[in-house]
């Protein structure tokens, strides 16, 4: 009997271990996430010199822009034009709208994403809407661009980007005071 | 493998007569609630899974009448939805699992020459949490809104943001299947650990203790994962958390990763035990022992481990890096290789056997030849770029159903075949069980063969409706699944036809069993109290 309590002490263990893992698992993805660059996410603005780039290495590329409302978010939120063929290494700007139809103030806030995920790291963004928190009043209509620059080192197979953002409606998760200081 | 003049067992037929005057089996009601026995809480088990079974495939009776024609014509699509949803918990949760876990309670202390299970009073305990869980998640359907209807995947945000509130009550349901499981598998292992016959060495265990031992330690590895993620979904959906919202950091592809890394295993818990008990039915039927015995064991445990680092081909479309995909996509082709082996071994069994076509045989024989066919649907959708043509049509419901029903199921029928003499002393009716398997055997091909083509084409899973186009096949799978869904009705006459009036049988039951193992050593119907001295097996 004293063998069988061992084996019952080790498997109970092993039932409370793993339900630890299963909530182990969130930061883990998390972590994975960042260290391989899965999810195609980009964080705040990067400097990028455009002094050494040799001439020839510049080649076109196609760049699209989507845009999503997550879950109830009611703005208008688009971008002005939905593709745009760049030079790799040349800076360029496009403008996006932003129209609160509603009747309230709200505060919103983008999440950017490059596809595909490997062509993140050569997105740079010097400029971005998508740095702040958005605040606009009920009825407001604000245009906001984004200033990016595509790095010439970018894979040759990798064709096009798609630059995706999606807005949060995060009003809620702010108090009163920090929207009044926005 | 032990064989028939290496086994010594006294309690057996043979050489202990005087066992009856210890049996003082309980009466009533109270010898159900209360016993113990492992006997008992086998029965329980499979009587549980048999009106499970029946709940469950009346709901698939619903899915297959809405789909026998194009259009809207009989439930309401949010209905459906319910009903694909609580029909795969209940299959999955509420039949095959509870079955083979009544089949373990039943044979593992008599193949291995114990007197019960370790822990019979959890062993109680364990079964009868079942019948609530399961009444929590029927009633659900009865709230508001209805019950679960975002698939028995319950992918956030459907589960999450898009459901009801009778989310609440699956959740709880589940985590009371997931406790019951935890324990049934606590209670397997530790009888197999410490609890064998002197002499029953790891390599000469039966092949259906060997995987419910691996079956167990599957079980107490993800079903805490399960009961993780459904917490997880309960706090998103109710106490603000964001595990698997985006707005708040989270994300719903996560969701996805932790239901899967307990799925995949979960799949392998469904169909190991089929495998050991086509194992014995096979040899005994063939007259061999089962061919590659060890080889057998080997695979087994190789098809466990491997079941943990595949789980992501189930969601190849959710955008994985490349590397990801060859990963998931040639660890799971890997897993054809242990597979392959063990059909090859069934097949090599059969090969210049002496064979005979009793009913456990032909399901058993059904078994590896329709088994085999849902491997190689699987192979084909764990080509990444094919994949991505077949994810989420019919095709994949194809596949499932054909590892699941004449896989599991047929392993489970042979299983209830073979061994019932053993436990009600009495034969079944060899006419109507030939019957059951004919009917049985036509209907699941006429039901799950043409849902290939259907899937092949285009349509996708969980739809009340579909395309025009696909209209012939859907009226032939639906014709399919109600023939066999009146056949298994066939089973519950047999069964109780052969309790109630059944021929004797012999305590070898079949042609020279006693080479087979232990429990046949013992009388038909076994005394309630059966090794209460070890045998020794040499």
């Amino acid at each position: 009997m004293k063998e069988a309590k061992k084996t019952i002490r080790n498997l109970s263990l092993t039932v409370v271990g793993m339900c630890a893992f299963s909530f182990l698992l969130v930061p883990i993805y998390d972590v994975f996430c960042e260290i391989t660059g899965l999810n195609g996410k980009i964080e705040g603005p990067s400097v990028f010199s455009s002094k050494n780039i040799e001439e020839e290495d510049k080649r076109e590329m196609l760049i699209q822009f989507v845009t999503h409302n997550n879950e109830f978010m009611p703005w208008t939120f688009k971008p002005e034009i939905t593709q745009l063929t760049i030079t790799t290494g040349v800076q360029q700007r496009v403008m996006f709208v932003f129209e609160n139809k509603t009747s309230e103030d709200m505060v919103g806030q983008v999440i950017p994403s490059v596809s595909p995920g490997r062509g993140a790291e050569y997105f740079h963004k010097t400029e971005c809407f998508c740095f702040e928190q958005q605040k606009l009043l009920a009825g407001e209509r604000l245009e906001l661009p984004v200033v990016f620059i595509v790095d010439p080192n970018i894979p040759l197979d990798i064709g096009s980007l798609s630059l995706g953002y999606t807005l949060f409606d995060i009003t809620d998760q702010l108090s009163k005071n920090q929207i009044a200081a926005l | 493998m032990s064989k028939a003049t290496d086994i010594i067992a006294p309690g057996s037929a043979a050489t202990d007569t005087h066992d009856d005057h210890h049996d003082h089996i309980p009466k009533g009601i109270t010898r159900w609630l209360f016993t113990t026995n492992h006997k008992d809480i086998g029965t329980l088990y499979l009587w549980f899974a048999f009106i499970m079974f029946l709940v469950g495939g009346a709901m698939a009776m619903v899915i297959r009448a809405e789909l026998f024609q194009p259009g809207l014509q009989i439930v309401e699509p949010n209905f459906f939805n319910q009903m694909t949803t609580v029909h795969g918990l209940i299959m999955v949760f509420g039949a095959v699992m509870p079955a083979f876990t009544g089949l373990a309670n039943w044979l593992i202390p008599m193949m291995i020459g114990a007197p019960d299970m370790a822990l019979p009073r959890m062993n109680n305990w364990s079964f009868w949490i079942l019948p609530g869980a399961f009444l929590i998640l029927l009633s659900s359907l009865f709230m508001e809104g209805g019950g679960p209807a975002f698939g028995w995947t319950f992918y956030a945000p459907l589960s999450t943001t898009y459901s009801n509130d009778s989310t609440g009550l699956f959740v709880f349901s589940v985590h009371i299947m997931g406790i019951s499981s935890i324990m049934g598998a606590i209670n397997v292992i530790v009888t197999i650990f410490n609890m064998r016959a002197p002499g029953m060495t790891w390599m000469k265990m039966p092949l259906f203790v060997w995987t419910w031992l691996i079956t167990a330690f599957l079980l107490i590895a993800v079903m805490p994962v399960l009961a993780g993620a459904v917490t997880m979904v309960l706090t998103d959906k109710f106490f603000g958390t964001s595990f698997f919202d985006a707005a708040g950091g989270g994300d719903p592809v996560m969701f996805q990763h932790i239901f899967w890394f307990f799925g995949h295993p979960e799949v392998y818990i469904m169909i190991l035990p089929a495998f050991g008990i086509v194992s014995h039915v096979i040899e005994t039927f063939s007259r061999k022992p089962i061919f590659g015995y060890t080889s057998m064991v080997y695979a087994l445990t190789s098809i466990a481990i491997l079941s943990f680092v595949v789980w992501a081909h189930h969601m190849f479309t959710v955008g994985m890096p490349l590397a990801g995909e060859l990963f998931f996509m040639y660890s799971t082709m890997l897993i054809a290789i242990p597979t392959g082996v063990k059909v090859f071994n069934w097949v090599a069994t059969m090969f210049k056997g002496s064979i005979s076509f009793e009913t456990p045989m032909l399901f058993a024989i059904a078994f590896v030849a329709l088994f085999t066919i849902g491997g190689f649907s699987g192979l084909m959708l764990a080509i990444v770029p094919a994949d991505f043509q077949y994810h989420d049509t019919y095709f994949v419901v194809a596949h499932f159903h054909y590892v699941l029903v004449p896989g599991s199921l047929f392993g489970i029928f042979a299983g209830v075949y073979y061994w019932i003499p053993k436990w009600t002393g009495n034969m079944y009716d060899e006419t109507l069980g030939k019957l059951h398997f004919w009917l049985s055997f036509i209907s699941v091909n006429l039901t799950f063969f043409p849902m290939h083509f259907v899937g092949l084409a285009g349509m996708p899973r969980r739809y009340p409706d579909y395309a025009l186009q696909f209209a012939d096949f859907n009226a032939m799978v639906s014709v399919g699944a109600f023939i066999f869904g009146f056949t298994q009705l066939l089973l519950l006459f047999i069964v109780i036809k052969a309790i109630r009036t059944g021929k004797k049988a012999s305590h070898e039951v079949w042609e020279d069993t006693k080479d087979w193992g232990l429990e046949w050593t013992l009388d038909s119907p076994p005394s309630y109290h059966t090794f209460t001295v070890q045998p020794e097996v040499k």
